[in-house]
């Protein structure tokens, strides 16, 4: 008997534009949002996303036939799916909305990405989908979990480490949980989302950020796709958090021992 | 005549649909070997906050389910616990603890929010959850206030790494109201003898042929009290060289003191200490008492796990590290002097 042939790989990876981790964000005077007007990357467990479904290509070679990008957001995020194309992925599909459209939600994502897998399956289906774990501005980490929801697939979040059995169609994935690590086999198609152990993503060479000018880059809206993006929850206001105040500094060991003692804090054991 | 009647019955509809609101939570109470997670105590008076009825939900495995009700029993707050004991729920797996959950919440569902705390297990299982019955779900949240007569809920939660603080409503056109609580912004419900409440078990939901497997889970094993809820932590970053200066440096203090080890990103990811152990945005978020930073410059990333702590100590060579800016207590100085220093000073 002949084997049948192993069915290749699509995978498929949602990136995130979002305010740079290392800029220091204003709530605006209206309380309504924060001020936008700063550099902008692409949200750095996404970054982990798109490198591990590089590396998955590289060391399972032919078997992964297509790298995919998605994003939903305002015309600027097709900066963010450039990066994951320089960074080694092979087309985008930008679901636009305006600029003025508030954020949409992990729920209002997932749906939209649920369309998108749908639609893919008619040109090829999708195996796997690799997502942050977490988008570092509205740090719900949802929407990895709500798609898999939707889909009813399996999912195994904050993944720390992901090894694809093509063969058997089997994903091993040792996931970080609180206290430890676990463990678990999903059958695919499967969801992933990463955690920041999972690799270190790469820097785009130039020549790759050139090449990544000429890879396509398929618009939709959320109407192509049949899904509405207006957020449910009503956000009423955003504010700065409460300023802690510092309390200066010592100069010595014996103050600061002083100090803790004021507060009450002693050693427990002698 | 017949609009005045429409009317009426439209008033009448909504008059029902609103006193029907009051609210109805269903706690996760997880537990790790019979013993319930502090966290799940404080979802519990997360849930009491809402102003109605509270009820506990128990999932797991024969061995583990009777001794969580017997905890789950003395927790105050609780008016009912249900529980569902399977085989298959031993490891937890979103993929065969949801079904359950959409067969509990889904049709004419007494319950009117589901909460629990922000754990990895339960931050997993109930956003899957949520999809699958077409409802958001509000993450990590740190109060809430709940309008029985207009049925919204609304949260705030720190957004942007606890840069900034979201107020968000939750509408009554959300049924149910998911979320997941900070556990470090609510008191744990407290346990007391003789409060027994009424537990009902209900009949598992069996997935037949489960798409994924749990293989095997690795604890890190510790002595010292958990990182999420001791009431001290003594934390080490980048400068504490490598994993053995780490250990040697840190270790002895916070025994002296009673206190849990955390550490930075790059403290982690220089492998000088587990990831378990990590405190900030990625990682858990704290709020001792006494929080202890050994060599940490305090990134924003790091302060947003940290900076709810009552008194934070920080020891950095650098005078101009942004940690000093929210310390109580700053020392500017070499830590492997300082904190031999400070263990001589303490035990005497």
């Amino acid at each position: 008997m002949r084997p049948s042939a192993v069915r290749l790989l699509n995978i498929l990876v949602p990136v995130k534009r979002a305010v740079d981790y290392a800029v220091k964000i204003r709530v605006n005077p209206q309380q309504t949002g924060i001020d936008l007007n700063v550099k902008h990357s692409m949200n750095p467990f996404d970054e982990i996303a798109v490198e591990e479904a590089v590396r998955l290509r590289e060391r399972m070679k032919d078997a992964v036939k297509s790298i995919k990008v998605v994003t939903i957001g305002p015309a600027k995020s097709a900066e963010t799916l450039r990066t994951a194309l320089a960074m080694g992925a092979d087309g985008g599909i930008h679901v636009e909305i305006p600029e003025s459209a508030p954020a949409p939600e992990p729920l209002g994502v997932a749906k939209t990405l649920r369309a998108i897998v749908e639609r893919e399956k008619e040109k090829a289906n999708v195996d796997i989908v690799i997502l942050g774990k977490q988008a570092i501005d509205d740090d719900m980490g949802q929407t990895g979990q709500m798609l898999a929801g939707l889909l009813n697939w399996p999912q195994a979040t904050y993944a720390s480490k992901v090894v694809i059995d093509e063969a058997n169609r089997v994903a091993h994935v040792t996931r970080e949980i609180d206290g430890g690590a676990e463990e678990v086999k999903c059958k695919l198609p499967v969801i992933i989302t990463t955690d920041l152990r999972l690799n270190e993503p790469r820097y785009a060479s130039l020549p790759n950020i050139m090449k990544a000018k000429k890879k396509p880059i398929e618009k939709l809206s959320p109407s192509d796709l049949g899904v509405d993006l207006t957020p449910i929850l009503e956000t009423l206001k955003v504010t700065e958090p409460p300023k802690r105040v510092g309390g200066g500094k010592v100069e010595n060991v014996d103050e600061l021992i002083t100090k803790l003692k004021e507060a009450g804090i002693e050693a427990v054991k002698s | 005549m017949l609009r005045v009647a429409s009317l009426n019955f439209r008033t009448s509809l909504l008059r029902t649909y609103a006193t029907a609101a009051s609210p109805h939570a269903l706690v996760f109470l997880e537990h790790r070997g019979g013993s319930l997670d502090s966290g799940s105590l404080s979802a519990v008076t997360a849930a009491s906050q809402l102003g109605g009825q509270v009820t506990g939900l128990i999932v797991g495995n024969e061995s583990e389910v009777p001794a969580a009700i017997e905890a789950a029993k003395k927790v105050k707050g609780l008016n009912a616990i249900v529980h569902c004991t399977s085989p298959q729920y031993t490891a937890s797996l979103p993929e065969t603890v949801s079904p359950l959950f959409e067969k509990i919440l889904s049709g004419s569902t007494q319950y009117s929010h589901v909460v629990s705390a922000h754990s990895s297990s339960a931050r997993s299982i109930l956003p899957r959850v949520a999809a699958r019955l077409d409802v958001p779900a509000v993450s990590d949240i740190t109060s809430l206030e709940h309008d029985a007569s207009a049925s919204t809920t609304t949260f705030t939660r720190p957004i942007y790494a606890g840069n900034a603080i979201a107020t968000v409503r939750s509408p009554s056109s959300v049924p149910i109201k998911f979320f997941t609580i900070r556990s470090t912004a609510f008191s744990a419900a407290l346990c007391e003898e003789g409060t027994s409440v009424e537990a009902t078990s209900i009949d598992p939901t069996e997935v037949a042929d489960p798409p994924s497997e749990h293989v095997k889970t690795s604890l890190t094993k510790s002595d010292r009290p958990e990182l999420g809820v001791a009431t001290r932590v003594v934390s080490g970053g980048r400068a504490l060289k490598n994993a053995e200066t780490f250990e040697s440096t840190l270790y002895p203090l916070a025994d002296l003191l009673g206190a849990a080890v955390g550490a930075s990103r790059a403290a982690v990811d220089a492998g000088y200490a587990d990831n378990s152990l990590q405190v900030g945005q990625t990682g858990k978020i704290v709020a001792p008492e006494l929080y202890m930073a050994l060599g940490i410059s305090g990134a924003i990333q790091h302060l947003a796990g940290m900076k709810d702590s009552k008194l934070i100590v920080a020891v950095n060579k650098d005078p101009d590290a942004p940690i000093f800016q929210v310390a109580d207590v700053g020392l500017v100085g070499d830590l492997y002097q300082v904190v031999p220093e400070m263990i001589e000073k303490l035990k005497q």
